[in-house]
């Protein structure tokens, strides 16, 4: 692995006995009794959550935990049956997604929202905050814009040039391809300069050595001092990068701690790893040997 | 698993240029061989036209150069209709199942071909997905990602196919799920069905695979067993990552 893959893990995260909703040192947000039930399912059932700041962390789970309502509910895209909770010490039950993101806590989503017939660099232009020139009667005189229009640009490309996208800035956005608006949604969401980054499966259906790359990137937003959330089911990046997992089923919080403990959890295992997770798929199915593995 | 020198080629694309827009070719001069019982994977990064490739096999764009041979016979543009009577399945990577339907009635739309085969078919489905033979009267609309997976391949398996083509069955599922549809896929290959599988969770893709190919920009850029590839430095660096390679 090269050295600028080396990952120092944040540890000494909660107090008291680690568990399903334990308490944490310093959480960035804390989450009470957060319901949200379609029909007679309930998708979302979570009594007590806390997401540790300056840290990364994972939520994990089958298909259908709730992990992406949950999502939803904290972020303002959708309103609970019940619940309350905070970020950075605000109430944020009840608050519109827009100011949820003013505020500092901005997510990316699992199907892309990118903005197809603008550029690129228009849909990073679209992320950064406090534009004057959304003010009409300052819109109206550029001379009272164009100085921060100019800086927004130059932050957008470097941040294009960090995602390898800086060459595709006058293309549409409709002309990438998944992979491709995975990242653009990622570096849209860094032009505000979020608290807290929230994303939704970054890396589902992105190619696995660019996903190397990308581990990267959500390091250096740690390193310079972001809280990171993240849904994913690559449990080679969980395990790389999170220093925290948060494991839901069936809309509960069912595990919580790091990785490698975590990981090891038997009921994880059973309802969500599989026993299979670091054997070679070719032994298990009786197409090689062990042996025959390493040939 | 195959024996190259000895199994016939029941796949043969030779030189295959297809794509959707006027102008815009996703397959550029692509050739890809399937032996007689061979698992292939298919690898490689976003947008490099591996689903592109499996629906040009099955009739579903349009192929603007080359040709496809199906036992030595020209099946290039043919209807679907036509390839499934001829021994391919498909199983598209999404809206694979008709959810307003029960599991039976899903693969009983696999075989209206020849209907009075189904209960022929039927068991030999659920010898290998045991778990839909006690809910066939179960609405698929209901079911959980990894199970549509089970339904989708189970109705292309009724017609008895000898070809079948999987478009990312892992696309979606949780770890345990993905592991299960990989290995159901190994079981349908050692039930004699020869499979092209396209998948981006490469590494497990090659360690149950025969060969296979990498895909890049519309062409065939690497071929090899999956032992080989998995190992190949050139590929590991492109396409493979080393995130993976303490599970390989």
């Amino acid at each position: 692995m090269p050295a600028n893959t080396a990952n120092i893990k944040t540890t000494g995260l909660h107090v008291d006995v680690m568990g399903p909703g334990c308490k944490k040192v310093d959480p960035i947000i804390v989450a009470d009794n957060v319901t949200r039930a379609y029909g007679g399912l309930k998708a979302v059932d979570v009594d007590h959550l806390e997401v540790p700041r300056g840290a990364i962390t994972a939520l994990i789970g089958p298909n259908g935990a709730g992990k992406t309502t949950f999502f939803n509910l904290i972020t303002g895209f959708d309103r609970p049956d019940s619940g309350k909770w905070s970020f950075n010490g605000t109430p944020l039950t009840g608050m519109s997604a827009f100011k949820v993101a003013r505020l500092g806590q901005v997510r990316t989503f699992q199907l892309t929202k990118a903005l197809g017939m603008l550029s690129v660099l228009e849909n990073m232009k679209l992320g950064a905050q406090n534009q004057k020139g959304e003010n009409f009667f300052v819109g109206l005189a550029p001379a009272l814009w164009r100085k921060q229009d100019d800086e927004i640009e130059e932050k957008a490309m470097s941040l294009l040039a960090k995602f390898k996208l800086d060459g595709k800035k006058d293309d549409y956005a409709a002309s990438l391809s998944g992979g491709q608006r995975k990242l653009l949604e990622m570096a849209r969401a860094l032009m505000s300069d979020p608290t807290l980054i929230m994303l939704d499966e970054p890396m589902a259906g992105v190619n696995p050595a660019l996903t190397q790359s990308l581990l990267e990137h959500i390091l250096d937003l740690k390193r310079e001092g972001m809280s990171v959330l993240f849904v994913e089911h690559d449990m080679q990046m969980v395990r790389h990068i999170a220093d925290w997992v948060v494991v839901m089923a069936q809309g509960k919080v069912v595990a919580e701690g790091p990785p490698d403990i975590v990981m090891k959890d038997t009921a994880v295992i059973d309802a969500y790893l599989g026993s299979h997770l670091d054997t070679d798929l070719g032994i298990v199915t009786g197409r090689v040997t062990e042996e025959e593995t390493h040939s | 698993m195959s024996n190259e020198s000895e199994t016939r080629l029941v796949l043969d694309l030779k030189d295959l240029t297809a794509g959707y827009l006027p102008g815009v070719n996703i397959l550029n001069h692509c050739s890809v061989s399937v032996r007689e019982g061979e698992l292939i994977g298919i690898i490689g990064p976003n947008g490099a036209g591996k689903s592109t490739l499996l629906k040009a096999i099955f009739g579903q764009v349009k192929v603007r150069g080359g040709e496809i041979l199906l036992n030595g016979e020209d099946i290039t543009g043919l209807k679907a209709n036509k390839l499934v009577a001829r021994g391919v399945g498909y199983v598209p990577q999404n809206n694979n199942i008709f959810p307003t339907l029960s599991i039976q009635e899903n693969l009983e739309m696999g075989i209206f071909q020849k209907p009075k085969a189904f209960a022929e078919r039927l068991d030999f489905v659920v010898s290998i997905f045991g778990e839909l033979g006690s809910r066939l009267k179960q609405r698929a609309g209901s079911l959980s990602g990894g199970e549509r997976q089970m339904v989708a391949m189970s109705r292309a398996l009724m017609m008895e196919p000898h070809v079948l083509l999987l478009d990312e069955p892992s696309a979606g599922l949780s770890p345990v799920r993905q592991d299960e549809a990989f290995i159901r896929v190994s079981e349908i290959n050692k039930a004699g069905v020869t499979i092209v599988m396209v998948e981006q969770n490469a590494r497990r893709c090659l360690q149950i695979c025969d060969r296979g190919y990498v895909l890049d920009q519309g062409k065939d850029a690497y071929t090899g067993t999956g032992r080989e590839l998995l190992h190949d430095p050139k590929v590991i660096s492109l396409y493979l990552g080393t995130l993976g390679e303490d599970a390989a």
